[in-house]
């Protein structure tokens, strides 16, 4: 990827990771009621791993980018319901190994942390927008 | 009488630049909040402007370097008041007051540099 040059390649770096990050608690959260006929079948909940991008040539600017995307390794919940189509021979569905409450947390976190960036963007922006005015 | 303009206008001059490179490197680390690993960073301000000011002529070490910007190697590490488990050392409420007065800071040499500016202007147009 190309160098980070300014502090509006960081604020849009990193804004852009904490949306990759709300992105996974969507599909979290819009999977959490599906369940499989087998456990390896179930779906696991999604969580981006943030890295340190750091500027090549000023020392100093560095931005979070999203290294990669894993799945938790959580096990999904086994529940008795013979009367589901997707029940397995004993009657047994796999639940989506995904915690609605801690999915909740992550999507305020990230929202928080997205608002805080954009403020310091809004901020720094203001200032340059003054300082080009400068003797007017 | 002779006025020096960069007598008139440096110190601010300065100032703004190290107000601004600061800005970006608190901007860094508040969008780093949530990078496992990541060292918040900071530099002394007072130190750095009394270097670019005061202490002896300026040098550039490389082309692409604004004389009185922030010098090579000053750049430091934020010591953490309470240290988190994933070892990043950003704690978002110190990093956003350091911004604030940053802010304001940059806020007040900017100010104070359009007043010389218009002064000096008054000056030169003699009305």
């Amino acid at each position: 990827m190309s160098d980070i040059r300014n502090v509006f390649d960081v604020g849009a770096r990193a804004m852009s990771a904490q949306m990759v990050r709300m992105n996974t608690v969507a599909s979290n959260l819009a999977n959490a009621s599906t369940v499989a006929s087998k456990p390896e079948d179930a779906f696991r909940a999604l969580r981006p791993v943030f890295a340190t991008e750091f500027a090549r040539a000023q020392e100093g600017l560095s931005t979070a980018t999203v290294e990669s995307v894993v799945m938790l390794d959580r096990q999904p919940e086994k529940q008795f319901r013979p009367d589901h189509p997707a029940a397995d021979a004993q009657g047994f569905v796999y639940a989506a190994a995904v915690n609605t409450e801690e999915e909740m947390v992550e999507m305020v976190e990230a929202s928080r942390q997205y608002q805080n960036t954009l403020e310091t963007m809004t901020t720094l922006r203001a200032l340059m927008a003054r300082t080009v005015q400068m003797g007017q | 009488m002779t006025v020096s303009f960069a007598d008139s206008i440096g110190l601010h001059a300065q100032s703004l630049m190290l107000r601004e490179k600061r800005g970006e490197i608190l901007a860094s680390n508040i969008a780093n909040a949530a990078t496992p690993n990541f060292k918040a960073r900071d530099f002394d301000f007072e130190g750095e402007l009394a270097r670019a000011t005061g202490g002896g002529a300026l040098t550039v070490t490389a082309q692409n370097h604004l004389a009185g910007g922030l010098s090579d190697g000053n750049l430091g590490y934020r010591v953490p008041l309470n240290a988190s488990m994933d070892g990043n050392t950003v704690e978002l409420p110190v990093e956003q007051m350091e911004f604030a007065e940053n802010t304001l800071r940059y806020q007040t040499s900017l100010q104070l540099l359009n007043r010389r500016i218009s002064g000096l202007m008054t000056a030169i147009k003699g009305e």
